[in-house]
Formats: C-alpha cells, sequence, structure tokens
C-alpha cells in the first residue's frame, strides 16, 4: 500500500542478453540492492562531511576557480585516506599481512582488524536480536540501552562481588546480566499487558533511569574502587571474564554466544509454540486473542526474553572488554542495536550480519581516528544514515531511479503511533 | 473498528443491577495518597531534625524568610496528604478529584522539604528561578512536541533538535559574535532535524519512532563530529558564543518572589511563556487550530472535507523545528556558554515526557515541565547541601512520573488517535 | 461520467464505466459488496485520480485532484464509515474545511456564526441535529444526519451516500429514504450505494448495476427485484439454503440473566436468558450494534461477564479464558474476519492451525511440528476447496470468500459441541456464501449446537430453525423463522406486540 508504484514498464521488443537481464535485475530495488545503495550513499555523504569539515582542504577550494586540481587532489587524497583506514582497520591491513609472511610481524597483528570487528560486534548482535524479536511481536523496545545498563550493573557486580570457581563464575555473571535485563524488560512488559501503556514511552524512560542508577551505584562503597578517586568500579575477578585470544587480540567467546544467541532466536522465532504466539501477536493481537493465546502473556514473557538478550549484551560488555562498571560502560549499545535490527530487518541472522558491519565500520573508524584524524563519530553519523536509508527504500529509489519491485520496506507495519 | 453502539447512548433503566466494585480508580488513588502521607509523617518526620527550616525570599540566606521547625513541619504536611487522602478515599468530591490529588502531591513535596531544609536554608528566589531556568528547554521542546503530535506526527526527535540547536548556536553565535544571530541559527539546526522527520515520515511513511531515534543519534553523530573537526581544535575561533542578555522590566521586577524570576530574566523565558498561551488559545479558537486537532483525531475526516493534511502536517512539524530549535539555544546561549558533545544529555526525553505527562496540551506541558525543572533544581541543591538523598533518585522522577502517568496509575493520558499514523489516501 | 477506469495493481476495480446523474433525480448504484461502487465514488469525490476516462459536471470536463475541487463543483459525500471526529462536537465537525472566521490572516473560529450555520440548514431540510453535542456520544443515526447536514451545509448539487442503511434499524431506513426523497424534490440529486434490492425499489428514479467493475444494466425502477439480483450477482441465485427439519437434542448452551458492558463501560447485553440445542440452529437478528458483537464475545472469554451464567453442558464458561472456552469444545467464526479471524501475514497453514499450534499432533506447547501442520493444512485445503496457490501463501493473498474458508475449516476440524458465526457470510462472494452455508447445516446435522449471528435478515431467516431478535441489548422475542420478515423488521425496531420496548 506504502511503495510508490512506477509506471508500468513496457515490454522490451528485442531479445535481451543475459548480462542486460543481470543488470536489470541489479537494478531492480530488492532487498541487497537497497541496503548496497544506502551504504554507498552514507559513504559518500560522509565523505561530503570529512571534506568540509577539513579548514586545510577547505582552504583549497578557496582558489576552486584557479587551481581545481588541488582542492580535488587534496580532498581526494583525505577521503582516500579515511576511507581505506576504515578498511583497514576493520577487515585487514596489506602491510601487516605483509610484515607477518617476512617474519617481521605477528599473526596477532594481522588478525587484529577482524578480531576489534569482531569485539565491537559482540554486544551489538545480543542488543540487535532484543530489539528485532520484540519487533516481530509488535512490541518496539527503545529500552535496549536501560536493559543492556542494567546488565552490566548485574554482571558486574557479580563479577567482583562474589567469588567462585572458574567457569561457574562467569555462567553465574552471564546469567545476572540477562536477569537484570530481563527485569528491565519485565517492567514495560506487564505495563503494557496489564494498562496499556505504551511500551515505547515506558521503556525510553527507564533507559536514562537506568543510567541514573549505574551513575549512583558507582559511587557506593562495596562498588567503587577505593584506590581511585574517579567514579569506577572494582575490576571484576578473572574467573568471570569471558575467555579471549591471546593479547593484543581483544576478541572473546562473547562472539561465539553471540552466534549461539542468533541460532536461538532463530528457532524461537519458527520453530517453537512462542515464537508462534509472539508472531502471531506481532501482526494481528485481536486474531490471536480470538485464538485463545493470551496477548498480555505474550507481551509480558517478550519483553522478558527481549530484555534479557538486551541484559546479556551488557554483560558480554562487561565481563568480555570493560572488565569494570563506569559511566559510560554500556556505551551506546543498546541504540545502536536498535540500528542493527532496522538493517538486518528484524531477522535474527540478518541482525547478526548487521552488527558485525557495525562493530567493522565501529573497529575502522578507531583507526581512522588515530591515523588521519576524522572523529569516531563520523561512524555514528554514517550508522545512522545507513539506518534512514534502509527504512525509506523510496527514497534510495528515487536517488537511483531504480524500478520498483519487491521492494523491502521495514517499519511501515509497525507505524501503530503511541 | 469504533462500534458505536446505538443502544448505549439514551440513557435508560438497566433490568439488571450490577454493584459497582469498590475500589474505584477515585479511591485507590486516595489509598495512594493517604499512604505516601503516612510515609512522609512517620519517616521524614522520625529522621528531620527538630530544627528551623527557613524559606528565604531571596537568592540567599538573607531577608525575609517564612520559617517552621522542619520536625513540626514533615509531620504536620504528612498529615495533611492524609487527610486529603481520607476525603478522597471517602469519595464525596469526583469533581474535585485532580485538585485534591495535586494537593496531596504538594503537601508530601512540602513534608519533604521540611526535612531537608531543617537547620538550613532555600533560597526560594533562587528555586523558583532556577527550576525556571531548568524547564526552559523542557518548556520549548514540549511545545515542539504538542505542535507535532497533535497533527499526529510523533516527535521523538527533540533531543536531536536540542543538540543541532546548541550546536548552531555555538557555531553562528560566536562566528557572527551576535547572540541574536545564534538564536535563529539554533532555529535553523532545529528546523533542520524536523524537515528530516517530516520528509522521511510524512512522504516516505517511515516509522516516526523509528525515525526520530535514528535523527537523535545521526543528530549526536554529526553535531560531535563537527565539534571535534571544528571546535575542539580552535574553541576561540568557533565555541565561544555571546549569552542571551538578562533584561529587566522595570518595576514588574520589584515585585516580591514572582518579581526577579518571571521579570528580571532572558528573552527566551518570555518567548517559552508566551508561546505557551499562544498555542494554547491558536489550538482551540482558530481555524489552524481546528484542523490540526482534526488532522491529529481523524485526518480521513478532514482530508475529506477539503484539508490538506499533509500539508498542514509539514507546516507544524516544521514549525516544532524551530521551536525545539530555540530550546537548543538555552544550552549554549543560557546555561553554559559552549557547546559540548552530547551537551542535552536526556533533555529532549525529559521533554518528550513533559509532553506526554502534560497530555499533549501547551499548559499541561507547561506545568510538567516546571514540575520536571523543580525536581532538577531540587536535585542540584540536596547535592550541594550535602543530603543523605542521592541526586540521582530525583533526577530519575520525571521519567518515573511520565511511567506512572502512561500507565494509568494518575488519570488517563490520551495520545491524539491518529498520532504515529503516517496519512495515505486509500 | 465517462469511461472511468481504475486499477490496483492487476486488479481493474473500474472498467470503462459511464455514468450520468441528471438533477433531481435519486439514482441507485447497485452492486456486490467488491463491484466497485465505492471506488467508483470515490474518483467522483476526488479521493481516487481515474487512470482513464473523464468526469463532467454539468457540461464541463472537471479534474478532481482531491475533495477540495469536488466540494467546489457541488459534491458531497457520506462514507460508509463515517468521516466525523469523535471527539469534535458537531458544530466543529460541520466547520470543519469551511471554517467562518474573523480577525484575517489570523483565522479565529467564529463559533457563533458556525453554529447559526447549523441550525440553518439543520431547520431548512428538517434534520435535527444538536451543534454543541460530541459527535462520540451520537447514535449512529444522528451521525449520519450530521454527516448529511456536512454536506448540504456545503450547498452541495449532488450527494453521494455511500451504503448509508447499513447501520439504520427499517425504520430508520424508511426515514432516510423519506430524507432522500425530500432533499431529490429540492433540486439535489443523490447516488445512493447500496446493495440492498428492496430499498433500491423504494426509492431510486434510475438504477446502475455494476458487477466486477463494469457496467451490467442501467434500468429503471420498475424492475423487479429477482432480475435485480440476477444482474448484480450474474446468474439467477437462491439465497435459498436447503436444508431438513432440525432434530433438536438437549440444551448445549444455556445463557441466564448474562450482563455485559461494551469497551466504554457502557451496559450492551443487558440480561439475556437464551438456550441453543443440539442439532438446531438458532439464528440471532438485529440491526448491528445492538448488543451481539458482545453477547458473542462474552460466551468466547474475549470480554468479561459481569453477572450471569453462560453453561456449555452444565459447566458454567463465565470466567474462563478463550483458550479454555475453544477446548472445551466451541468453534468460532469472529464477524471481523481481516481483524479477528486470520493473521493476514502468516500463511494458510498457519492460519488453519492458529488455535491449535500447541497440542498434538502439531506441536507440544513447546516445539512445532511444521510436518504435521503442513499435511494437515494440504488435507484442508482440498476438504474447503480454499483457492490458494499453496498452502504456503499468505492468507493476506486470497479472496475474501477463500480466507472465510480458511476459517470455517479451521474451527470445523475439531470435534465441537457448540458452533457460534457472527456475520459468516460478510464481504464474501455467492459462490462461497453457498458453500459456507452448506458447511453450517452439515454441523448442525453432526448434533452440534449453532449459533448463527447476522445482520443480515435473509441469512438468519435461511439458516436457522429459531430466531431470537435482539434489540438494545435485550432477547425481544424468539420467533419461527416463517414469521413474515415485515415482523421481524417490526421488531428488529424494538416495536413488539404489547407496544415499543424502548418505552
Amino acid at each position: 500500500m506504502t511503495d510508490v508504484t512506477a509506471p508500468a514498464e513496457k515490454d522490451e521488443q528485442r531479445p535481451e542478453s543475459f548480462f542486460g537481464l543481470f543488470l536489470r535485475n541489479m537494478w531492480s530495488a530488492n532487498t541487497v540492492t537497497v541496503t548496497t545503495l544506502s551504504i554507498i550513499l552514507a559513504l559518500v555523504i560522509g565523505a561530503i562531511l570529512i571534506v568540509v569539515s577539513d579548514a586545510d582542504v577547505l582552504a583549497k577550494f578557496a582558489y576552486f576557480t584557479a587551481r581545481p586540481g588541488d582542492a580535488l587532489g587534496a580532498s581526494g587524497d583525505l577521503i582516500g585516506r579515511a576511507y581505506a583506514d576504515l578498511f583497514k582497520g576493520a577487515i585487514f591491513d596489506p602491510a601487516s599481512f605483509r610484515a607477518w609472511f617476512d617474519g617481521t610481524g605477528t599473526w596477532q597483528a594481522a588478525f587484529n582488524p577482524v578480531s576489534e570487528t569482531l569485539t565491537y560486534a559482540a554486544p551489538l548482535v545480543f542488543t540487535g536480536l532484543s530489539v528485532a524479536i520484540a519487533f516481530r511481536g509488535g512490541l518496539f523496545n527503545i529500552g535496549g540501552q536501560g536493559q543492556a545498563v542494567i546488565g552490566c550493573v548485574m554482571a558486574g557486580v557479580a563479577g567482583f562481588a562474589v567469588g567462585l570457581p572458574i567457569g561457574i563464575h562467569l555462567v553465574v555473571a552471564l546469567l545476572a546480566g540477562a536477569l537484570g535485563g530481563a527485569l528491565w524488560g519485565f517492567v514495560p512488559g506487564l505495563l503494557k499487558a496489564r494498562t496499556g501503556a505504551h511500551e515505547v514511552i515506558t521503556t525510553i524512560m527507564l533507559n536514562y533511569t537506568a543510567t541514573l542508577f549505574l551513575g549512583w551505584l558507582i559511587l557506593q562503597s562495596g562498588v567503587r574502587d577505593p584506590e581511585r578517586s574517579d567514579a569506577i568500579s572494582k575490576t571484576i575477578a578473572h574467573s568471570a571474564e569471558l575467555p579471549a585470544m591471546p593479547a593484543p587480540l581483544r576478541v572473546h567467546l562473547g562472539i561465539v554466544l553471540a552466534v549461539l544467541a542468533t541460532a536461538g532466536v532463530a528457532w524461537l522465532l519458527d520453530r517453537s509454540a512462542f515464537g508462534f504466539e509472539l508472531r502471531a501477536v506481532g501482526v494481528n493481537p485481536p486474531a490471536a486473542k480470538t485464538a485463545g493465546m493470551s496477548v498480555a502473556r505474550t507481551y509480558t514473557l517478550l519483553m522478558v526474553v527481549a530484555g534479557a538478550l538486551a541484559g546479556l549484551g551488557g554483560a558480554t560488555q562487561v565481563l568480555g572488554t570493560a572488565d569494570k562498571l563506569t559511566a559510560q560502560v554500556a556505551g551506546n549499545i543498546g541504540f545502536d542495536g536498535l540500528l542493527v535490527a532496522l538493517l538486518g530487518r528484524n531477522k535474527p541472522w540478518g541482525t547478526l550480519f548487521a552488527a558485525i558491519l557495525y562493530g567493522a565500520l565501529r573497529a575502522g573508524g578507531n583507526l581512522m581516528q588515530v591515523d588521519v584524524g576524522i572523529s569516531l563519530e563520523l561512524v555514528t553519523v554514517l550508522q545512522a544514515l545507513i539506518v534512514i536509508f534502509i527504512a525509506a527504500p523510496a527514497l534510495v529509489k528515487a536517488i537511483f531511479q531504480l524500478r520498483a519491485a519487491r521492494a523491502a520496506r521495514l517499519g511501515a507495519s509497525m507505524a501503530k503511533g503511541w | 473498528m469504533t462500534h458505536v453502539s446505538t443502544a448505549a447512548v439514551e440513557e435508560e433503566p438497566t433490568t439488571v443491577g450490577v454493584p459497582d466494585p469498590f475500589w474505584t480508580r477515585e479511591r485507590r488513588l486516595g489509598a495512594g495518597v493517604t499512604i505516601i502521607g503516612l510515609l512522609a509523617a512517620a519517616v521524614f518526620g522520625a529522621l528531620a531534625e527538630s530544627k528551623e527550616a527557613r524559606f528565604t525570599l531571596s537568592t540567599d540566606a538573607t531577608g525575609a524568610a517564612l520559617t517552621i521547625n522542619g520536625q513540626f513541619g514533615t509531620i504536620l504536611f504528612g498529615v495533611v496528604a492524609v487527610v486529603l487522602g481520607g476525603v478522597m478515599l471517602a469519595g464525596v468530591a469526583k469533581s474535585w478529584q485532580t485538585a485534591l490529588l495535586s494537593l496531596g502531591i504538594a503537601a508530601f513535596v512540602l513534608s519533604f522539604l521540611c526535612w531537608q531544609v531543617a537547620g538550613k536554608f532555600l533560597p526560594l528566589v533562587d528555586t523558583a528561578s532556577g527550576s525556571l531556568e531548568y524547564a526552559l528547554p523542557l518548556i520549548l521542546g514540549a511545545l515542539a512536541g504538542v505542535l507535532g503530535e497533535r497533527s499526529g506526527v510523533v516527535n521523538v526527535a527533540i533531543e536531536g533538535q536540542f543538540l543541532m540547536g546548541a550546536f548552531g548556536a555555538a557555531l553562528v553565535g560566536t562566528l557572527a559574535t551576535s547572540v541574536w544571530a545564534g538564536l535563529v541559527s539554533a532555529m535553523i539546526g532545529g528546523v533542520i532535524i524536523a524537515a528530516m522527520l517530516a520528509v522521511l515520515a510524512i512522504r516516505f511513511l517511515v516509522d516516526q519512532v523509528v525515525v526520530g531515534i535514528v535523527l537523535n543519534l545521526f543528530a549526536l553523530g554529526i553535531t560531535g563530529f563537527l565539534y571535534e573537526r571544528l571546535m575542539q581544535p580552535n574553541a576561540l575561533e568557533y565555541n565561544q558564543p555571546p549569552q542571551l542578555p538578562r533584561w529587566e522590566v522595570p518595576g514588574l521586577a520589584d515585585i516580591p518572589v514572582l518579581g526577579p524570576v518571571l521579570f528580571h530574566t532572558n528573552v527566551l523565558v518570555w518567548i517559552a511563556l508566551i508561546l505557551v498561551v499562544v498555542i494554547h488559545f491558536a489550538l482551540k479558537w482558530t481555524r489552524w487550530g481546528l484542523r490540526t486537532r482534526a488532522v491529529g483525531e481523524h485526518p480521513t475526516a478532514a482530508d475529506t472535507v477539503g484539508v490538506r493534511v499533509r500539508g498542514l502536517r509539514y507546516a507544524n512539524v516544521l514549525l516544532g523545528g524551530l521551536i525545539a530549535g530555540a530550546g537548543g539555544a538555552y544550552f549554549t546561549l543560557v546555561s553554559t556558554g559552549a557547546f559540548n558533545k552530547n551537551m542535552t544529555a536526556g533533555a529532549g526525553f525529559i521533554a518528550l515526557a513533559a509532553l506526554i505527562f502534560g497530555r499533549w496540551t501547551p499548559f499541561g506541558a507547561l506545568g510538567a515541565a516546571l514540575f520536571f525543572g523543580f525536581a532538577q533544581k531540587l536535585a542540584f541543591y540536596l547535592s550541594v547541601a550535602g543530603s543523605p538523598v542521592p541526586n540521582q533518585f530525583l533526577n530519575m522522577l520525571p521519567y518515573l512520573a511520565t511511567i506512572v502517568a502512561v500507565a494509568g496509575l494518575v488519570g488517563r493520558v490520551r495520545a491524539p488517535a491518529a498520532d504515529g499514523m503516517p496519512y495515505v489516501k486509500s | 461520467m465517462r469511461g472511468i477506469t481504475k486499477r490496483f495493481g492487476d486488479l481493474v476495480a473500474n472498467d470503462h464505466i459511464d455514468i450520468t446523474v441528471e438533477p433531481g433525480e435519486v439514482h441507485a448504484l447497485l452492486g456486490e459488496n467488491g463491484a466497485g461502487k465505492s471506488t467508483l465514488m470515490n474518483q467522483l469525490y476526488g479521493l481516487l485520480q481515474p487512470d482513464e476516462g473523464e468526469i463532467v459536471v454539468n457540461g464541463e470536463a472537471k479534474v478532481f485532484r482531491s475533495p477540495r475541487d469536488a466540494i467546489a463543483a457541488g459534491i458531497g459525500m457520506v462514507h460508509q464509515h463515517f468521516m466525523l471526529v469523535p471527539v469534535f462536537t458537531v458544530a466543529e465537525n460541520l466547520a470543519l474545511g469551511a471554517e467562518e472566521v474573523r480577525g484575517g490572516p489570523l483565522g479565529i473560529l467564529d463559533r457563533r456564526r458556525n453554529r447559526r450555520d447549523v441550525l440553518e440548514t439543520s431547520r431548512k431540510y428538517g434534520l435535527p441535529v444538536d451543534p454543541d453535542a460530541l459527535v462520540e456520544n451520537l447514535p449512529v443515526g444522528a451521525q449520519q444526519r450530521v454527516e448529511i447536514v456536512k454536506a448540504l451545509i456545503r450547498d452541495v448539487d449532488l450527494l453521494i451516500l455511500d451504503e448509508p442503511t447499513a447501520v439504520l434499524t427499517p425504520q430508520e431506513t424508511d426515514e432516510l429514504l423519506r430524507v432522500m426523497r425530500s432533499l431529490a424534490e429540492t433540486g439535489k440529486s443523490i447516488v445512493f450505494i447500496t446493495h440492498k434490492l428492496r430499498e433500491v425499489k423504494a426509492i431510486a428514479d434510475r438504477i446502475t448495476v455494476i458487477r466486477r467493475g463494469q457496467t451490467v444494466a442501467a434500468v429503471g425502477p420498475e424492475t423487479s427485484e429477482d432480475e435485480l439480483a440476477a444482474l448484480m450477482v450474474g446468474r439467477d441465485v437462491s439465497l435459498e439454503v436447503t436444508k431438513t427439519p432440525a432434530d433438536p437434542g438437549a440444551d448445549i448452551l444455556k445463557i441466564t440473566g448474562l450482563v455485559v458492558d461494551d469497551d466504554r463501560g457502557i451496559r450492551a447485553v443487558d440480561g439475556v436468558d437464551l438456550s441453543v440445542r443440539a442439532g438446531e440452529v438458532l439464528g440471532v437478528a438485529g440491526v448491528q450494534g445492538n448488543g451481539q458483537t458482545e453477547l458473542v464475545e462474552a460466551i468466547m472469554g474475549l470480554r468479561p461477564v459481569r453477572t450471569g451464567r453462560v453453561e456449555l453442558d452444565g459447566q458454567d464458561l463465565a470466567g474462563r479464558s478463550t483458550k479454555q472456552v475453544l477446548r472445551a469444545g466451541v468453534g468460532y467464526v469472529p464477524e471481523d474476519r481481516s481483524l479477528d479471524g486470520v493473521v493476514k501475514d502468516f500463511t494458510v497453514a498457519e492460519n488453519l492451525v492458529l488455535d491449535l499450534y500447541d497440542r498434538p499432533p502439531f506441536g507440544n506447547g513447546f516445539q512445532l511440528n511444521p510436518k504435521a501442520i503442513a499435511d494437515s493444512a494440504a488435507e484442508r485445503v482440498s476438504q474447503f476447496d480454499i483457492r490458494t496457490a499453496s498452502a504456503g501463501a499468505a492468507v493476506g493473498t486470497l479472496s475474501g470468500g477463500n480466507q472465510q474458508k480458511v476459517v470455517v475449516a479451521r474451527e470445523m476440524s475439531r470435534p465441537l459441541r457448540l458452533l457460534i458465526a457472527s456475520q459468516p457470510t460478510r464481504g464474501v462472494d455467492v459462490g462461497s456464501i453457498e458453500f459456507i452455508h452448506r458447511r453450517i447445516i452439515h454441523e448442525r446435522d453432526n448434533g452440534t449446537a449453532v449459533l448463527v449471528v447476522s445482520s443480515e435478515l435473509d441469512e438468519v431467516v435461511g439458516l436457522a430453525d429459531r430466531i431470537a431478535v435482539m434489540y438494545r441489548g435485550r432477547i425481544l422475542a424468539i420467533v419461527s423463522p416463517d414469521l413474515p420478515r415485515e415482523e421481524i423488521g417490526l421488531l428488529m425496531a424494538g416495536i413488539t406486540d404489547a407496544g415499543e420496548a424502548s418505552k
């Protein structure tokens, strides 16, 4: 109902070559094409931002009419270096591979970019799945951030406050994180089920409540690191850390757990009775109710599951990389999870790949910041732009003059107001 | 979907009598007020020192003051709350429900204040003007929300509009060394986000909450990026905007307490208060208002009588962008004097909370914003005064209050019927 | 309107339709649900734009880009779903879009003048409305009057009424027809969209019959009802349901003193006593909105029961969950198929197990058994003649009739004690209607108690062995289907032998 229908194409008379057919299919607006073009568009806008915010290059544009080569060359050079860093930092750097083969470098250095990408991706997979599964059940979980924060808190406290044998301690800490997130999801779920309070409003409000709670907690004695003057908690015990690859690689067990969680969510959605219920409730609550399902129970349980996933994301962050609680420990993983789920079109495996893409952008962005001095915030802009374009395929189609094919839409079915 | 039952409307005696349940919403609320009153009297009363609590009518400890014994005050106001709750429980004054509830909560707050201020002082003028100052961006942000949401466009991008406004004000204000240029740029900054919201939500029918959240991240990213590229390396050149001057209305400013708060302040405060009144009346009494409300409640009906649904929504969202952008100017031109990364720190969401808590009305939003501003000011006061009550918990108040409100525990909050629904012609 | 063509994707909703309306005539546009009547009129009113063809008003070709243009050309429309803002007053609704304002660019509403205009128009045409009442508090009939006044206040020459009688009692319908006639006498033209033959016969000066998007005939009012029906559905139809006399057994469903409130907390079912016996069809007749919906929802556990008992085989169902009611052997065909009956994004197979997914053989409450679901779906699809590309296709891609067959197939594929069918054939093609009616009778003959609720009196009369007439939340009488339909109609309007029920 929402697609902009292009005028019906006249059937072409001459037979088409295979290549032509291939091109035509490529150019029709399917999911893959829209996604790819969205990424390209975002990178183009990013490139413009890089140029206009660089004083040196801008200075060359001042005499553009006289010597256009200077300005264009400098812009091209800057953009090229920035995006090359983005790639090198995220996937692989030929130089370090060469060094490894020469014997002058280590294999760790060669695989470090991938390790960084997966490290950043791991928590995003969890928060992304949290948003995605809630979406499928008709709930918009904006509360991934708050749930992840509480997950961080619970996992962190379990990590430094209790002493348990290796292995068990990790499991307990992860479960504590999941439990914390589940609790933070349970509240909006229950309110939605019992009073109809809109989950978007309640989860937004709970995000900041969680952040304020974390800010208070890390100042309390017993939590705060007595050796430090700033607001930072004690360090978690080694027995609670997620096992990682040998240093300097940071990638840890979290990404494996993330893949397992993805498989679990996929099973839950497609093959379980609860998944059947939540999908039915998600697209047509009255019909689900008429068929004897309890919409209230489904909403509550769904938010508990979604919260637990986001909580695990927070736990992965603390137990995998952060080691201690700070006010910013959860970073932006909850909101990034939202973008990841949208990019992955609320499908479990799509979410996994989207999280890896965002992890790669983040890892590459780090190198870009160090090397060319382009702020990491550019990555946030890119991430947001990609999702804006994905969410409005008609916009992408209009820009690239795509033919309307079975266009990938999202969001429209969610549009139901407060 | 709306089955209007013919049988229902004309009141007629029913054959079967069914007793109403005892625990009506009024009674439950009354019980709640009674309980918090008891709590205040008992807990605060026990904790409070039996010393003078001074509420001075100035910005410091000097001058005339209202004084009360702290312990006596906590118990007195606690008992007042209990009595009010009791009246609600008895269920006699049904039309006075809201008033009684507000009074009950006010009594609870006063009891709390007596506990905290016992042995110390609370400067009322400073508290009032501080509350108003904290409330200022919330009022403007919530008004932006009112404009958008009453015409059916959900705006969760207030935070992003604030950030862009704050950034624009700092950047252009510094470059032009003019605070007014800064203010105008702030409004332009807000409109940029509003325009993206409008186009994506109205033209491309993207889910409005999704757009809003993504736009917040976009604004966070782009202001942060430009801040690090431009402002951080060269703050003098790009990030030292002039401040909005404080103007004084001669005569009126001499009124005790209210005078200095309302009439010796910056122009943004007046703009905000005037806008509240103007939007309130315009919504109710003008053609624009009638059409805005119609478009937010039943866009198809409006369309069938020739109202341009999308056009009106565009106009309102963009207008909201102007206002929210001005609200963003508060952060750089009034509050801190320079832009910083993510400096709004969730204020946009408190504005959203004020909008919802204020039931999508201008005066409701004003009241909620003032209440939330007061909570923030109080949190600041308590942390300075070394109170045992952690200020983080007071800062949670706006969020928790909104959750309570939308859960329908205190009255019913109802969004415009078509809020968030993109309008598509059949 | 000349050669009007409108396509939605592959579907041709209007295929070169010509229609001419003269001043002062009542022109009936007759056709089945989905024939394209409303689509045609929405183009005349500027809500949709035709792909081909032109609209000529008073000899001048016009292009209506929006209702604004249509109103300017003197065309008004009363929609099937009222276009009124519920939280506005009558006066505000009538002013919207044509506000009287003062203060120039400020556009301050002149509420007094608006109000006066409303009263004037209302008096002029004899259509009483209260300008200060909130629309959401008005009964349907009054809302319809507001809609008509809304068009008249804009000084229209042509008034389109889209299915105006669907929500009215026979007596309110007569009143409306009278209003239409008097409007026509003042020189206004009226286009009256309907699928009810009797009303067409009663009022129309000319009749255009539309079938599957095409004009099939333009005839005068002298055409017989049988002929009109044949034109409308394309073949001779007998809406008679063939069935043997019932052989009722013991009471299966027994309702005593049932009281139920609607969503707004207003009494909707007001002390109903009713029983349905094994092997009989009890039909509930009544104008929509007299508590039938709430009655059925209360039985199904979808709506809380204030007081009273609902017994199935002597066991009280009140307070049980919907799942428990279904498990107790109740089959339920809900009245709003697309809202309550099917999940359109789900496949046919998934919809066929929508209330059985957690029971063997389809699942165990934890895990689904996709093979059992697929096998059973294939069987049902052929057994119930569901026309679909495959059992894996989304139900939303099926026609209304086939969607309804999915619901019926699901509910009848387990052993039942009681079958509740609400509006079982609403928006369903004729072929599917016959099929569904046959299955309902078949279920009855197997000894199931059947409760049919329908606002189509013909359907109730055809299916039922006994008819309960519902009015304002009460059962006014239980009558035989052989009673003349005029008498049933009077009952539906609340008029009993003892006088008007509502006093």
